[in-house]
């Protein structure tokens, strides 16, 4: 895909349909309408409640392998919510704390602008489409027991092993040369995968022991 | 609420608020609950999940809705979602007004830069255990090996090698 797609829709051109010009008494997350007027005037756009459903189902949708690249696409260059150095500044506390990125990303782009409703509305927009998707797909899997369906999806499953061995594999590129990076992971990695103890206490002994080591000798 | 949406909920909140570095980290954990320990499925069965919801677009962790689909039925997608979904964005509701004044703060580098060799080691064990789930046969190594290198090596489009995978897996060679 290149951005020059002519399908995805530009909500930015068309602010006079913006209901967000009144939003004078409202909570602290949500814009007040000289910040409003302000974002406007800079070329950025306030979406409402609904364009946020709208423009998080739509990311849920398209993006199949890794969302993250069109997100940004969607809200910074062609929607224009935010400026890519929000962007950027949001995308880094998504990636901090826990939970996938870009589910993150739709609650924290949703809160900023339209408080706990428009929160919802981001997450309930992003899981929606996939999750009907995924259960449609799940249906066939367990309907279907001919030996076709079965070698289709045997496949299938060996393609998407691979896919998470090429992940593992780029993640770990960064860490060559860092055989003191390459042992902690080479921890985790042992706790897990063969001695498959529980995360949690994993993560209680080692992750202490990993931000130490990553401090005191690696950075 | 069964016991069975019980589990699920206590199963999801606590994978939720631990997966520090996106979803693939929690993917051994999620297996080791949900295969080992209560039994509802095959380890085989949840690599074919896994697969499916990599099959789907959307963000990476679709196979919560599966598998809450898979022990419950629509009450269990509904547990699992919230469950899994919720307190992590709860947490990130809370952490949007802080994050300005910690963004720059030094132990903030330093944590981030500790969690990296957790997030490679998870998300190589997720492979390790997925890949080994989804090839009880060597013809389906072979699939995997090649996805991954082409993958790995190239910029070809993840759902390309997902249709290629699924074709030659149709065709039946060496699935016997």
């Amino acid at each position: 895909m290149n951005s020059a797609d002519p399908k995805l829709p530009r909500h930015s051109n068309h602010r006079s349909h913006d209901p967000s010009g009144d939003l004078s008494g409202d909570r602290s997350e949500m814009p007040r309408a000289a910040e409003t007027a302000a974002r406007e005037s800079a070329g950025l756009h306030v979406p409402s409640t609904r364009e946020l459903f709208v423009g998080f189902l739509f990311l849920g949708l398209i993006g199949f392998g890794g969302v993250l690249p069109l997100a940004r696409r969607m809200i910074v260059e062609e929607r224009r919510w935010l400026d890519g150095d929000e962007f950027t500044e949001l995308l880094g506390l998504c990636q901090f704390l826990p939970g996938g990125n870009i589910i993150n990303l739709s609650v924290a782009v949703g809160l900023q602008f339209r408080g706990i409703p428009g929160a919802v509305a981001g997450l309930v927009g992003l899981i929606a489409a996939p999750s009907a998707i995924v259960i449609g797909l799940g249906v066939i899997y367990q309907r279907f027991n001919d030996s076709y369906i079965q070698h289709m999806f045997g496949g299938l499953a060996a393609a998407a092993a691979g896919l998470l061995v090429a992940t593992a594999l780029k993640m770990a590129m960064p860490l060559r040369g860092k055989p003191l990076a390459l042992a902690l992971a080479a921890l985790f990695f042992v706790a897990m995968a063969v001695l498959r103890l529980p995360l949690l206490p994993t993560m209680a002994v080692l992750v202490p022991l990993s931000i130490f080591v990553s401090w005191r000798w690696i950075a | 609420m069964s016991a069975v949406l019980l589990s699920l909920a206590a199963i999801f909140a606590e994978l939720s608020l631990l997966a520090f570095g996106g979803g693939n980290t929690i993917l051994p954990e999620m297996q080791r609950q949900v295969v080992e320990i209560h039994h509802w499925m095959s380890a085989q069965d949840f690599s074919a999940m896994f697969a499916l919801s990599q099959a789907a677009p959307g963000p990476n962790l679709m196979i919560v809705t599966l598998i809450g689909w898979r022990v419950a039925g629509w009450p269990g997608v509904l547990v699992a979602t919230l469950a899994k979904f919720g307190p992590s964005s709860i947490v990130t509701g809370l952490s949007l007004h802080g994050w300005r004044r910690f963004k720059d703060a030094p132990w903030r580098r330093m944590v981030q830069t500790g969690l990296v060799p957790m997030t490679v080691g998870l998300v190589s064990a997720s492979a390790w255990l997925i890949t080994r789930a989804s090839d009880p046969v060597w013809s389906l190594g072979i699939i995997t090996a090649v996805c991954a290198l082409v993958t790995f090596r190239t910029r070809v489009h993840p759902l390309w090698v997902l249709a290629g995978g699924a074709l030659i897996g149709l065709s039946g060679i060496g699935q016997f």
